[in-house]
């Protein structure tokens, strides 16, 4: 699904600051960035080997781009689709970006007036720290003991 | 306890619900784990686990999504997994209603993304799962989803 709205926003900070060290999976976004390296989509590898190599990360306020950018410990950005500009089916990725946010996690841009700005603040931010590649001991016991028998369902 | 490795079909479509698969596989060790899910370039990522692949589809696009239910019922049919877990979307719908026909456990653990309330396959697939988690904590309750710990 396009998000143009964060692919223009994301170039024409690139070029007003004449960044050209950004690179952008655009998806089928209509908007052609002019100042930024991009490539429509990339390979789940070759994602991770670039957020990997990324100084920050810009995204939308999908679950696989958060999750992945916490576990390599690279500050991330998001900003939520809409569901209202049929950028997804509704809006819960504002609900995502706010409660990760307020989790202290991400950083997040609501619209895409409020992305420049965050953009700046973003490249001072230093690297996070990682998170473990699994899931919580809670959740993992709890699916362990659902499929061994370990426990007594409730 | 079973007598032999249980037989786990773990199912998830692209991107977030995948991620948060993969970060639950530890807790598969010592089960015979088959993958489904919708991307060919995620069999690097699963070793010697089985890997099968069904079409992607939303609940927007009909005649992709019968696609994708008659695959997974063929994977069921062959595989006749002992439970079936999912982190959502679609195809975990369907690889739990049609896994439950067949007589296999299931466990539906909804995406961290669904902050508010449980997704729409969750709350359509509670009745029929074994197990429904949510990732929040304010959002189980006792008519509701559990909450046993999240993905992070």
């Amino acid at each position: 699904m396009p998000f143009d709205r964060l692919v223009r926003g994301v170039d024409g900070w690139a070029g007003a600051n004449g960044r050209s060290d950004v690179f952008a999976q655009i998806g089928d976004a209509e908007y052609v960035p002019r100042h930024i390296e991009h490539a429509g989509k990339i390979g789940p590898g070759e994602f991770r080997s670039r957020m990997a190599e990324a100084d920050a990360v810009v995204a939308h306020a999908g679950m696989g781009s958060i999750l992945t950018a916490l576990e390599l410990g690279v500050p991330i950005l998001v900003m939520p689709r809409l569901g209202r500009l049929k950028e997804t089916r509704n809006d819960h990725q504002v609900a995502t970006a706010e409660r990760f946010k307020a989790m202290g996690r991400i950083e997040v841009a609501m619209d895409e007036t409020e992305l420049p700005e965050a953009l700046d603040r973003l490249t001072d931010l230093r690297r996070a720290d990682t998170i473990s590649a699994q899931a919580s001991p809670e959740l993992l016991d709890a699916v362990r003991g659902f499929i061994f028998g370990a426990r007594t369902p409730r | 306890m079973s007598r032999r490795r249980p037989k786990i079909l773990a199912v998830a479509s692209g991107g977030g619900h995948w991620v948060q698969l993969r970060r639950i596989a530890p807790a598969f060790e010592g089960a015979e784990v088959i993958y489904v899910t919708v991307e060919p370039s995620y069999r690097a990522q699963v070793g010697d686990a089985g890997f099968r692949l069904v079409v992607d589809a939303t609940r927007w696009n009909k005649l992709r999504l019968v696609r994708m239910l008659l695959q997974i019922a063929w994977i069921l049919l062959r595989e006749r997994p002992d439970a079936v877990v999912s982190t959502g979307a679609a195809p975990g719908f369907f690889a739990i209603r049609l896994g439950k026909l067949l007589g296999a456990r299931a466990m539906w653990i909804d995406s961290i993304a669904n902050v508010e309330r449980l997704s729409m396959s969750g709350q359509k697939i509670m009745r029929h799962a074994d197990r429904c988690l949510t990732q929040w904590e304010h959002l189980a309750g006792d008519s509701g989803p559990d909450y046993e710990g999240a993905v992070l």
